[in-house]
């Protein structure tokens, strides 16, 4: 069944068809619809699930944590300040193998206050042990959700689907719903292995002395490795059900004879690939990797295509102060250890901060840039900045 | 007493705490979740935030407890209660009892948001503080819990606190919660009663229990029990429980001609306070003591 649906009302029914059971959120723009609808389908009965209004973002993932200790799936939502206040807890869901999945709508952090979109609020839990997924359509928010429970429960760490403020949280597109009967055939019921049970009543989160802790942070590293083919085996399953994929982590457009390729995530890959098909009618060479996932990053992949470029152009909706865009700075570490003598240069872009438009325009002055520099000249090249 | 016969008790052997712990000596803490155990039975889920409790349950992979427990970080022992509660809820068991059990950092401070916004939600939960009066476990800074007058590492002897303690058990009567009551490990009999009708109730729960800290309070460790019964006895920690945010009642009341020096004097955290102090004291616990009473003599039926 397709219906016409915003960002935020595919996020939530993709909770919908993969059976949440626990929802603990808080309101915050641009995400509220997300837990609205939710809240409207626990009480429509729709959705068997119980719906806590929390005081605060932080209460939320506090509670989401505990419930999905206690063997429950569950579900929330956010964006910027509310991820950001979160942040104690995310390393608290990774660090306990709790497989939870959230939605972050990409909102640019504060002062001053912005609702627009950028990618900082959620490059800046990198390193907190979630995977994160950066999703381009409406279409692919929904599947996303359902997916990520799937690899989540399988490897035993929480999953992040993002998606950008207005541009595709309020943006309303045609969404094809799939059926309950194939989305449970997909995704069976949580049997969470390691659960609050007063038949057989365990401690969780005791204090880790130093001969334990390194072991247990390994493993939370040889999960993240070991995602990368469970993702590919999740998006191919989800091919075989539903008949879409996604690539798995990363999505190679025209890239097999390219000289440059283009970098992109979320919304801008949708742009870039548009701006790839007017350069190519030009009889430029150029391709297009979108970055799905940024984690786990895929190195192999990322490496296989840009070790064939001659170029390499990076748009980032985000920065890292003092480094420079920060799929950019990823994407330059992995391409250090490839055997080569001629590594492609890496032209980073930073672009779009605080919502401003990235439109085929913009695309456009960054791929020519590239085109007419040997290497760059500064490690971050700013678009659009007015002095 | 027939002295063939084994003592009898009337506190129930059955524990759910083991030998083996690793609290200091002359910690009430153990007393207390030792009595509440017994009191609440096997089903129970106990979430406890950063705390002393945090060591006292034991490392990993040692337990000093027979019921399942979920660390938590400190600011959220509420939240994560109505999330167990929700989970355990939704799985179709509503008889188990969910125990936040935190310090008073974690409960008059740091997680006072998540307290009163779960309570506020009426969560199905029996939150019980366990109260040393000071971030006990980092060694001994103050809190909003910490008493007028008394001295910690960030209350030194020549500035001690100089703040009242926060009235925690007003602010959660002022959610309306189904029961709010104190207890102290001196009075072990009544403290279980408490907790088990605490169980009985739906909804909110909250127990404040006084939970004397002999390293902390800088005094010996056989005085836990003493400085318990003389904090009710003088009034300074008045038992007494409130249902429903408009029924009072008293249920130990304080004892006529014991003077807080009594208590104070037990305590080296107060050593520096000169007569005037003891004084000051006096006069605060017997006019809070007064108003208890009018609230009593005021409270509505249920």
């Amino acid at each position: 069944m397709k219906k016409i649906l915003m960002g935020n009302h595919a996020v939530s029914y993709g909770a919908l068809l993969s059976r949440v059971e626990v929802i603990a959120a808080y309101p915050i723009t641009p995400q509220t619809q997300v837990v609205e609808e939710l809240s409207e389908m626990c009480a429509q009965g729709k959705l068997k699930a119980r719906y806590i209004n929390v005081e605060s973002e932080h209460s939320a993932m506090a509670a989401c944590i505990a419930a999905e200790q206690a063997g429950a799936r569950t579900f929330t939502a956010t964006s910027a300040h509310g991820l950001t206040l979160m942040h104690e807890l995310l390393h608290w869901a990774a660090g306990g193998r709790l497989p939870i999945v959230m939605a972050n709508i990409n909102r640019s952090m504060a002062p001053g206050w912005s609702i627009w979109t950028d990618q900082n609020d959620s490059l800046s839990q990198r390193d907190t042990g979630w995977l994160q997924i950066y999703c381009e359509s409406n279409q692919e928010v929904l599947d996303s959700i359902i997916q990520a429970y799937k690899i989540a429960e399988q490897i035993l760490l929480p999953v992040m689907v993002i998606l950008d403020a207005f541009v595709l949280s309020h943006t309303f597109e045609p969404v094809d719903i799939p059926k309950q009967e194939l989305v449970d055939q997909f995704l069976p019921e949580l049997d969470y292995p390691y659960k609050l049970d007063v038949k057989n009543p365990c401690s969780f989160g005791s204090l880790l002395p130093p001969e334990y802790y390194l072991e247990l942070r390994y493993k939370v590293q040889k999960a993240m490795e070991e995602a990368h083919d469970v993702i590919i085996k999740v998006d191919k399953e989800f091919q075989q059900v539903f008949g879409r994929s996604y690539g798995g982590l990363v999505e190679e457009y025209r890239t097999e004879d390219a000289e440059l390729v283009l970098v992109a995530s979320s919304t801008v890959a949708s742009t870039s690939r548009m701006v790839v098909d007017q350069l190519r009618d030009e009889g430029v060479k150029v391709g297009m990797i979108k970055m799905r996932f940024f984690r786990p990053f895929p190195t192999k992949e990322v490496t296989n295509i840009l070790k064939q470029a001659k170029k390499v152009a990076v748009i980032d909706r985000n920065i890292s102060y003092g480094q420079g865009g920060i799929f950019c700075e990823e994407i330059r570490s992995v391409l250090y250890n490839i055997d080569r003598q001629e590594k492609p240069p890496v032209f980073g872009y930073i672009a779009g901060l605080g919502g401003r438009d990235i439109t085929p325009t913009t695309i456009r002055e960054i791929l020519s840039h590239t085109l007419k520099e040997d290497k760059p000249k500064e490690n971050i090249i700013w678009i659009g900045v007015k002095h | 007493m027939d002295r063939g016969q084994a003592l009898k008790t009337t506190i129930p052997e059955q524990d759910y705490m083991t030998s083996g712990h690793i609290a200091c000596s002359g910690c009430a803490a153990p007393i207390a979740m030792r009595y509440c155990l017994k009191a609440l039975g096997e089903k129970t889920i106990l979430v406890v935030p950063a705390c002393c409790w945090t060591i006292i349950a034991g490392p990993f992979p040692y337990s000093s407890l027979k019921v399942p427990l979920l660390h938590t970080a400190f600011e959220t022992t509420a939240a994560a209660a109505s999330g167990v509660r929700a989970a355990i809820d939704i799985k179709g068991d509503t008889e188990t009892t969910v125990v936040g059990w935190a310090g008073d950092g974690g409960t008059f401070d740091i997680g006072i948001q998540a307290l009163s916004g779960a309570v506020e939600r009426n969560e199905d939960i029996l939150y019980i503080c366990y109260d040393n009066e000071a971030y006990m476990n980092t060694g001994i800074q103050r809190s909003s819990a910490t008493p007028w007058g008394a001295w910690t590492t960030t209350t030194p002897a020549k500035h001690p606190e100089d703040k009242p303690k926060k009235d925690i058990i007003e602010i959660l009567v002022a959610h309306q919660i189904p029961y709010a009551a104190t207890a102290t490990v001196a009075y072990p009999h009544e403290l279980m009663a408490k907790v088990k009708k605490a169980k009985g109730i739906k909804g909110s729960r909250f127990i404040h229990i006084l939970s004397p800290c002999p390293p902390g309070w800088r005094m010996s460790d056989e005085l836990t029990i003493k400085a318990s019964r003389l904090a009710v006895q003088t009034g300074i920690f008045p038992l007494y429980e409130v249902e429903k945010g408009r029924k009072y009642t008293i249920t130990v009341p304080r004892k006529e001609g014991v003077p807080v020096t009594e208590y104070l004097k037990l305590q080296r955290r107060f050593a520096h306070l000169k007569p005037e102090d003891y004084d000051i004291i006096q006069k605060n616990v017997d006019r809070a003591y007064d108003r208890l009473l009018r609230k009593t003599k005021q409270s509505e039926t249920l």
